[in-house]
């Protein structure tokens, strides 16, 4: 088991080390003098040459790199060439908005998904069991701001108990209309995250259900329901467990549209903005900031799945 | 045949075939004909109700929808198909070089590709796009290497198993060189699953290019179903309706894709032959 978190731990790490690279390599390969560009087209020779030395663009690559990454540990992302202020602190709080809208969809996703997709795996030559299968793979095909717009178009213009869009300005400080206000962005991932886990939770419980200690324990004289819950959940749980830290990365990459539909200033939003204005160190961090996120989580998620499963955690690979 | 015919079994299989299919026709239909200017903006034919001269009615600017969804068809499929295209290739050189280069080579690069699967693709492809303007090619070969690397990890585990199989020992025993092994022998040996992972690949790749150019992020000059939601979903309160067929055919070329994919795993994966 030690064995494994170190070899996961340096494989993290080494992930870690490509993802900085990656993204720091992906904003340098921009075609055109990035100075000149940040500063825009009626920018004064002077303010180019002012951006091009705060951001470090005139040194030798390695040099900047280091620099950036020597900051990034010590928790420091730079500063906005655009607004001038600190890219941690920004990111600080826009997180405040997408950090609860990340969280609060995947638990809603898991206490819908896992019962439903359990008993279209239990169900599954009944007509409940196959129509749930199927409805799962609409909702797969369905492109996350499409679900957006509908929920928009039913809860908020015809019903009007939700805002169609926006997060109140004082933020948090209005916990009332924040959270109504992310009631609709929450429903929307959590319904195209749903639709995946479904699923792979019916493929995971008839994987299962067909084991055979499974029937042993029927054999036993244990009902369906005590069997499952006994022995059935917890074999099922693995792959689950490993397709969630799967998901996190999708998520991410729905967050930017979801924002998009519903315009909440978080992350994504911010990430959008920041790529048009070619604010560099913004855009660097950002991206980080997301992979990190992401590597994290799978390396959690994997080692969870070790401590669940002992033929795991046993194996030598 | 029998695969044709395994997938011709089940509705799902019927059903992917029969979308895709459609989507198919849809470019080419619109190679020859397309009703109306996409494009031409015509002030007193707005927001015109379904008929016959306009089959799915008109937007905001009196364009006509049927003839836009028509073409926006072109975009989907072009990104679909060359996302899974580079995602094959990419896959399988990656994974095939990983299980037949020497032991360390191949470990370095079954290792590189695990740390490559870890990162968020969706998100690098966004921001890759986003940068570079994205053309339709950028966005296919961002989310076709990501994709691609992901594949690899499978088509390396495939390839290795095929490898220690005893018609392979025989070929190699009667001097098969190892580029005649694989190409002969492995690639074959590999293609179903390699065809079932690529259509899965291009679902994605129609939902990815939907979301891209929902967002923006792709040239205003290709016309494509996700720009049309972009435009539309300003008056959507108003027109709700105007949203159903752009997003209806994301909805089923998506759909289409992945029941193709599914049903082609059932059909071409032997112990599930025959199950029923």
């Amino acid at each position: 088991m030690l064995a494994f978190v170190v070899r996961r731990l340096v494989l993290l790490v080494v992930a870690l080390v490509v993802a900085s690279l990656l993204v720091f390599a992906l904003l340098r390969l921009l075609p055109g003098d990035l100075a000149a560009v940040i500063a825009g087209p009626q920018a004064p020779p002077e303010r180019v040459e002012a951006i091009r030395e705060q951001l470090g663009l005139d040194r030798p690559l390695v040099e900047q790199y280091l620099e950036w990454m020597g900051g990034v540990l010590q928790g420091d992302f730079g500063t906005s060439v655009v607004s001038g202020t600190s890219v941690a602190s920004e990111m600080r709080a826009k997180l405040a908005i997408t950090g609860p809208l990340v969280i609060a969809s995947t638990v809603v996703s898991m206490l819908v998904a896992i019962p439903i997709g359990v008993w279209a795996a239990v169900r599954r030559q009944r007509p409940d069991g196959v129509a749930v299968n199927a409805l799962s793979q609409v909702g797969i095909a369905m492109p996350s701001f499409l679900v957006g717009l509908a929920l928009i178009v039913v809860f908020a213009v015809r019903l009007g108990w939700f805002p169609p869009n926006g997060f109140p300005r004082q933020g948090w400080d209005e916990p009332g209309r924040a959270v109504r206000s992310l009631v609709l962005p929450v429903l929307t991932l959590a319904l195209a995250q749903g639709a995946v886990l479904v699923r792979f939770v019916r493929s995971a419980t008839l994987d299962v259900l067909q084991q055979d200690f499974m029937r042993t324990a029927r054999a036993t004289g244990l009902t369906f329901r005590r069997a499952f819950v006994r022995h059935g959940i917890r074999n099922a749980s693995v792959p689950i467990i490993s397709i969630l830290g799967v998901q996190i990365a999708s998520l991410l990459a729905g967050v930017v549209v979801i924002e998009r539909v519903f315009a909440l200033p978080g992350i994504g939003q911010m990430l959008v903005g920041d790529i048009g204005d070619r604010d560099l160190e913004k855009v660097q961090g950002t991206v980080l900031l997301l992979t990190v996120i992401v590597l994290v989580i799978g390396f959690v998620v994997d080692v969870l799945a070790r401590l669940i499963d002992p033929r795991l955690r046993d194996a030598t690979t | 045949m029998t695969t044709m015919r395994a997938l011709t079994r089940s509705w799902t299989g019927r059903l992917g075939l029969g979308l895709v299919a459609i989507i198919l026709v849809s470019v080419l239909v619109s190679l020859v004909w397309v009703p109306h200017d996409p494009t031409r903006v015509v002030p007193s034919e707005r927001w015109l109700p379904i008929s016959g001269e306009h089959w799915f009615g008109t937007d905001g600017a009196g364009k006509d929808l049927f003839s836009q969804v028509l073409v926006g068809a072109r975009t989907t499929l072009v990104v679909a198909l060359a996302s899974a295209a580079i995602a094959g290739v990419v896959g399988l050189v990656l994974g095939l070089l990983a299980a037949v280069l020497p032991r360390l080579v191949g470990d370095a690069i079954g290792y590189l590709v695990d740390v490559l699967i870890a990162l968020p693709v969706l998100v690098l492809a966004l921001v890759l796009v986003a940068l570079f303007q994205g053309s339709l090619l950028t966005v296919s070969v961002a989310i076709g290497a990501g994709s691609g690397v992901a594949l690899a990890r499978v088509v390396r585990g495939e390839a290795e198993s095929v490898l220690t199989r005893q018609y392979v020992t025989a070929a190699t025993t009667s001097g098969s060189s190892t580029t005649r092994t694989v190409l002969l022998h492995v690639v074959p040996n590999i293609l179903p699953m390699l065809i079932v992972q690529l259509s899965l690949v291009a679902a994605l790749a129609v939902l990815a290019e939907a979301a891209l150019s929902y967002l923006g992020l792709t040239p205003v000059s290709t016309p494509s179903w996700g720009r049309m939601l972009q435009s539309l979903q300003s008056t959507v309160s108003q027109h709700p309706g105007a949203i159903v067929f752009p997003g209806l055919a994301v909805v089923l070329t998506t759909l289409g894709f992945n029941l193709l994919g599914d049903a082609l795993r059932d059909a071409t994966d032997p112990r599930l032959r025959g199950a029923e």
